[in-house]
């Protein structure tokens, strides 16, 4: 993807996240492109920022792993000095600083748009914010996407997303919200059985960051792809009726 | 017309010595002790706020004694440091070695060059793969160096301490072996009657090599009473 002639640069693609009972969820594809070439199969962009929240990244992937990993020594920098950590909003402000400083580059094309997520020890939930690339900070409730595959991933998400889900289900939803990300954006991956390449999934609760584990991402993809087999459209919501 | 008198550089010399190890042997005792798993800090502390402990970066921790405003500018510099060579080449690049000097130069230019010397003793510890391995640096307030190994007593009665530990430590031995040694010690020789050192009048730490990164952790409340019980 370049925009008004400038060079080409890898470009990382859809991040998801979603609130869950307890905390929120984050997940992102694993495809890195350079206009129509695949730069990276197995890139990684989402990350753990600290102890208690996740930052994912879509844009220009050098720009962008340099943000998260300068926020990331910033954030523990922080907690060293001070001996606590800084508090959710803090890390999202901090984060949107960082941002602006890139704005010369983003007018450039090499723009760089985060999705930060993390527990919030004092409101005791997880919290979703989106940025824009001057830096604006926007806290999303329930559900948010970033990346070219957003808006397909965005729109899986409005159908799937239920607050009672469970940390495994909100797992399996945001699967399913990047399977739907990679069916119609070409700059996203679906889970790749036979390289056993599959997204980075993350989960936040109040006693931290688990990244979930290749194995346990393996067997979600399976059965999601299995069900897939059988209805390629994914899941669906049963209209009418008693639907709630 | 008034004449000034001459001081020999060495009076000054010995002068500003006097006075620094004076105000280190004011305050209370820190203890740093080698286990099989790592480094422990046992410093008598009871406030929960001010710490005499810290981490440093992953695998490197700190602990001092003397007065609470230099070495929290040694500390926070420290940090500072070891972040910044972190950030700009690569977490594996930052070592205890290049913090005790950078923090061996910094003593040494303020006790030459400054009317006072900084009234601090500090430890820089470093973990690695295996016991062998492990890295205790001393440094006193002059700039000097000690390469220390199985464990290091500052502050206070420190010289007292370090005979109670030199009888009692072995390598090899279990963390809450070594953490027991470390207060039983403290307790024995930090004052001139002995106590018995209450959970809550410690700021204990470790550097456990078992963990991924950050090596560091505190260990405070239900914890520390198990482990000293």
């Amino acid at each position: 993807m370049t925009t008004g002639g400038s060079l080409d640069a890898p470009h990382g693609t859809t991040i998801v996240a979603l609130c869950f009972d307890g905390g929120v969820v984050m997940a992102g594809d694993r495809r890195a492109t350079m206009g129509n070439v695949i730069a990276q199969r197995d890139v990684q962009k989402v990350f753990e920022a600290d102890s208690h929240s996740v930052v994912g990244i879509a844009g220009t992937a050098g720009i962008a792993v340099e943000l998260v990993r300068l926020f990331q020594v910033e954030l523990e920098h922080y907690e060293k000095i001070e001996g606590t950590s800084l508090s959710l909003d803090g890390k999202a402000n901090r984060l949107s600083t960082l941002l602006r400083g890139n704005l010369g580059m983003a007018m450039q094309g090499l723009a760089v748009v985060p999705l930060f997520a993390g527990y919030d020890d004092v409101a005791d939930r997880g919290r979703i914010f989106s940025y824009d690339v001057t830096g604006g900070r926007y806290e999303e409730h329930d559900y948010y996407a970033v990346g070219s595959g957003s808006s397909f991933a965005r729109g899986s998400l409005k159908k799937l997303f239920h607050f009672d889900a469970t940390a495994e289900q909100s797992v399996r939803i945001a699967l399913e919200a990047l399977y739907d990300a990679a069916d119609d954006d070409s700059a996203t991956s679906g889970p790749d059985l036979t390289r056993r390449i599959f997204p980075v999934v993350a989960v936040v609760r109040r006693d931290g960051v688990e990244m979930i584990e290749e194995d346990a991402l393996a067997q979600a993809a399976e059965e999601m792809l299995a069900e897939r087999m059988r209805r390629p459209g994914g899941p669906w919501a049963q209209v009418g009726g008693d639907s709630s | 017309m008034s004449v000034p008198f001459y001081v020999s550089p060495e009076q000054i010399m010995k002068d500003k010595a006097d006075f620094a190890r004076k105000g280190i042997a004011r305050g209370r005792s820190v203890v740093v002790a080698q286990y099989a798993d790592g480094v422990v800090f046992v410093a008598e502390n009871p406030s929960k706020a001010l710490h005499k402990i810290s981490e440093i970066y992953d695998r490197i921790g700190f602990a001092a004694v003397g007065k609470y405003n230099e070495f929290e500018n040694l500390r926070v510099a420290g940090i500072r440091l070891a972040d910044m060579r972190g950030y700009s080449y690569d977490r594996t690049d930052v070592t205890g070695r290049s913090l005790a000097n950078a923090y061996a130069q910094t003593l040494g230019s303020i006790f030459t060059e400054t009317a006072k010397p900084f009234e601090v003793e500090i430890v820089v510890a470093e973990v690695g793969a295996d016991e062998a391995s492990d890295q205790l640096y001393r440094l006193t307030f002059d700039g000097s160096v000690a390469d220390e190994h199985g464990f290091v007593a500052m502050g206070g009665s420190a010289e007292a301490i370090a005979g109670a530990l030199s009888a009692a430590w072995a390598p090899g031995q279990d963390l809450a072996t070594s953490l027991r040694q470390a207060v039983h010690a403290l307790g024995e020789h930090g004052t001139e009657e002995t106590r018995e050192l209450p959970a809550s009048d410690l700021e204990v730490a470790i550097l456990d090599r078992t963990r991924p990164r950050r090596a560091f952790r505190r260990i405070e409340g239900a914890e520390l009473e198990a482990l000293l019980a």
